[in-house]
């Protein structure tokens, strides 16, 4: 006897269609799953014939069961397989009706009790299920909220038992509402950061030009403070944007059952220990790194020289093309990784410099080291690059500033405006910024990442074309002197 | 005339030689050195070279008591202008943000004066006292602790060159020689010696900048001294020549007075009335952007504006976030 189920492996982001057939022929009793199945995959054996004697069903023990996971060539891992290897075996030992599973599509883990588990990655299975014209999926109650974002019925079974009985025909399971996208919790307020009017005001900019931003300054400034509030001055994420964010973060297995539409820019801080593939993604089966889920959101990187060198370097070429290309021998994955990333630093290594409280202690050697490590072509991706001095008391002592709703509002508009008629610069813009170009050290890149910011100031401030006084106030958060080398 | 035997000796055998030594090696390289084929092989290279016999080699400098053998020069400029007056302007490497600002504002008045300013090509008050001078287009010499093709250290290629547009790359060392921590002190002697003055800036107290300042006394030479707070160590070493009666130095005039020239009076550019209001702030003490901002009622965008108007000016320098006239 053979039947098939239908699931979904994925290779990066992909879903590719994976066919699971089980036959049962007469011959040595014995269970083999084949295709290039992995650990967890394998052991998918011990969990289904478990899951099927706890549900009260008949494991077929007199017989020869071959599961086959095809396309055969295609390495499949995890235990997403096993609600439809054991709906497969079910079906062959003539447990379910012959065109029970037809139109239907199952993904789950089992356990030994034969309750369902959720993977991850429901989302962009379900995707794959309904390019594959199925428009059913069986998957946990964990899951079902994620499939029904990708436009596919879910089924949700919260054991074997269940999704058996639904295929009979003898329960028919609630239906499941498209989950409504509420407002995430509240992120960090901007009212809470005191004085700094200059860095508030790069911040703003940032984000309404989604711009790189660089807060370096001495300790206890409020760099990471700042870098943290910059999610909450960003307007939500348009609706093709959060499904992208969410087929990432279901990948990721990061998505919540309550709320799994990611709808606002998600941020991301990965410590300073990270490693390349940590931060750009990467392992056997290619997951995503943080620069991918920081897809249309913020990357953060705290103490930005404390990272290793070759895990800044790897991320030149998403800051470049908005996405990572991680090669295995298997194969390439491609993920979306178009970030705005905030750097913050320390002026040296004994975080003495800019402090008027503290002197500094460093050779001239350890500080060239120090500001090696920043490559030329690293400091180049930032757009905006702000010294952070230490604020004095009495601007501490001042009362709550503009909170983060009111900074969106304009963020929101300049970004509608950037849009629609981009400010161009005018003659007297243009001239100043060539006389910059002739005064200051200022490469081809920098002079086109001054004209980008200048364009934000000037929708920022409502203007129909970039006049000097944009283009000098860009100028200002240009690479200072105490970074050069 | 043995001066380039004595100098190419010196950097055959690593040594430093000031008087031909007495030993046969000297005499047998003496014998064998070929002197037009290596003055051949400078020009060729673009470098010349100034023994102290000879009439062009600056007269402050043979008149220490140990002077080089002679020069050797990188630069179209002619030698002569290593006689003009000069004033050296030393001072640590890891200076603080005040030291490059009074190097490169002494390099820039001092040099905009017509004086020539001379100092190593280091990193820190050094490179801002040549750089200072540039800003001006006026004319600076940088003296080497190692050979003149070499650009020592390796960040400065690009000011050296900018240097030998109008000045001189100077060095008793002959081209190819490596830097070595021994001979920045001999460098020093005739940094101090080409001069009629010298002028620390910023010294720690156990600084080359010291010793520089040590070998222009000895020789009896003018030494001012920029006074420094008396709290940080970066200042120790300047405000100790001070105790011990160097000249302080408060503005270029100061040193300018000691050569006898009027300093021509420089038209301050035209600036908005905006930038006004903040160089008057600026000009009494350094301030941060929030501080001007909050002193003037401009808004953080508006301010940083007018902050670059006053960059662009030469009237401001912004560093570690501070803004500072000058």
């Amino acid at each position: 006897m053979l039947a098939r189920a239908v699931t979904h492996a994925l290779v990066g982001l992909e879903p590719r269609r994976v066919d699971v057939e089980a036959h049962l022929q007469r011959g040595v009793p014995g269970f083999a799953i084949v295709g290039l199945a992995d650990r967890a995959c394998q052991e998918a054996k011990h969990r289904v014939r478990s899951g099927i004697s706890s549900a009260s069903l008949e494991w077929p023990l007199d017989r020869r069961i071959t599961v086959n996971l095809a396309p055969a060539a295609l390495r499949k891992e995890g235990a997403g397989f096993d609600l439809s290897i054991a709906l497969a075996v079910l079906a062959a030992s003539r447990q379910l009706p012959s065109d029970g599973l037809t139109g239907h599509a199952a993904v789950g883990e089992l356990a030994l009790d034969g309750r369902v588990r959720p993977v991850r990655g429901a989302f962009a299975v379900a995707e794959g299920a309904r390019r594959a014209g199925l428009d059913r999926i069986l998957c946990a109650p964990e899951s079902a909220p994620e499939a029904a974002l990708a436009g596919v019925d879910p089924v949700p079974v919260r054991h074997l038992a269940e999704a058996v009985a639904y295929l009979r025909g003898e329960l028919r399971p609630p239906p499941v509402e498209p989950p409504v996208a509420e407002a995430a919790a509240p992120a960090p307020d901007l009212a809470e950061v005191r004085g700094q009017e200059r860095a508030r005001r790069a911040l703003e900019l940032a984000a309404a030009g989604a711009h790189n931003l660089l807060l370096a300054g001495p300790p206890g400034t409020g760099k990471t403070m700042l870098g943290r509030r910059l999610p909450a001055i960003l307007p939500p994420l348009a609706p093709a944007e959060a499904l992208e964010v969410t087929r990432i973060h279901s990948v990721a297995g990061l998505l919540s059952p309550e709320r799994p539409l990611v709808t606002q820019p998600p941020f991301r801080a990965p410590h300073h220990s990270a490693s390349v593939a940590a931060i750009v993604g990467g392992g056997p089966g290619p997951r995503p790194g943080e620069a991918s889920l920081a897809h249309r959101g913020v990357l953060l990187l705290d103490e930005f020289p404390e990272f290793q060198r070759p895990a800044l370097e790897a991320l030149r070429q998403p800051l470049e093309d908005g996405m990572i290309a991680v090669a295995r021998a298997a194969g390439q994955a491609i993920f979306p990784a178009c970030f705005q990333l905030v750097a913050t630093m320390n002026l040296c290594p004994c975080a003495g410099r800019g402090d008027p409280a503290a002197e500094c202690t460093c050779s001239a050697q350890r500080l060239a080291s120090f500001r090696d490590k920043l490559s030329r072509a690293l400091l180049d991706r930032f757009d905006l690059i702000v010294t952070v001095p230490r604020p004095r008391a009495d601007e501490l002592a001042a009362g709550p500033a503009e909170p983060s709703a009111a900074v969106r509002e304009r963020v929101v508009a300049a970004r509608e405006r950037l849009r629609s008629a981009s400010p161009r610069r005018t003659a007297p813009a243009d001239e100043l910024l060539a006389r910059a170009v002739d005064r200051l050290p200022l490469s081809a890149r920098g002079r086109a990442r001054v004209a980008r910011v200048a364009r934000t100031a000037a929708a920022l401030a409502g203007a129909e074309t970039v006049e000097p006084e944009h283009v000098a106030e860009a100028l200002a958060y240009r690479s200072p002197k105490e970074l050069a080398a | 005339m043995s001066d380039l035997a004595l100098a190419s000796f010196a950097a055959a055998n690593d040594a430093h030689h000031v008087d031909e030594p007495r030993s046969a090696r000297f005499a047998r390289f003496r014998q064998s050195f070929d002197e037009r084929a290596e003055l051949e092989r400078l020009q060729e290279q673009g470098y010349r070279f100034v023994g102290r016999s000879d009439s062009g080699f600056p007269p402050l400098l043979r008149a220490i008591h140990d002077p080089p053998p002679g020069l050797f020069l990188r630069g179209a400029a002619p030698v002569e202008l290593l006689a003009r007056p000069a004033v050296a302007i030393v001072g640590a490497r890891a200076c603080s943000p005040y030291g490059r600002q009074v190097a490169r504002r002494l390099g820039r008045e001092l040099a905009g004066a017509g004086l020539v300013v001379l100092s190593g090509m280091a990193r820190g008050v050094d490179a801002e006292a040549h750089r200072g001078a540039l800003d001006r287009e006026g004319v600076t010499v940088a003296v080497l602790g190692c050979g003149i093709d070499r650009d020592y250290p390796a960040a400065h290629a690009t000011l050296a060159r900018q240097i030998v547009e109008r000045g001189l790359v100077v060095s008793e060392y002959a081209p190819g020689v490596e830097p070595a921590p021994w001979r920045f002190p001999a460098r020093n002697r005739i940094i101090a010696g080409l001069c009629a003055a010298t002028a620390v800036v910023e010294a720690r107290e156990r600084s080359g900048a010291l010793i520089s300042a040590d070998f222009a006394l000895e020789e009896g030479r003018e030494v001012f001294a920029v006074p420094g707070e008396i709290t940080s160590a970066l200042s120790a070493g300047s405000n100790a020549l001070l105790r011990l009666g160097a000249t302080p130095l408060t503005a270029a005039d100061d040193v300018l007075e000691a050569y006898g020239i009027v300093a021509p009076p420089i038209e301050a550019p035209a600036v908005s009335d905006e930038a006004a209001v903040v160089l008057e702030r600026v000009r009494g003490a350094a301030a941060s952007a929030d501080e001007l901002a909050r002193a003037s009622g401009l808004d953080a965008g508006r301010l940083a504006a007018v902050v670059t108007e006053l960059e662009l000016a030469g009237l401001v320098s912004v560093e570690e976030g501070l803004i500072r006239a000058g």
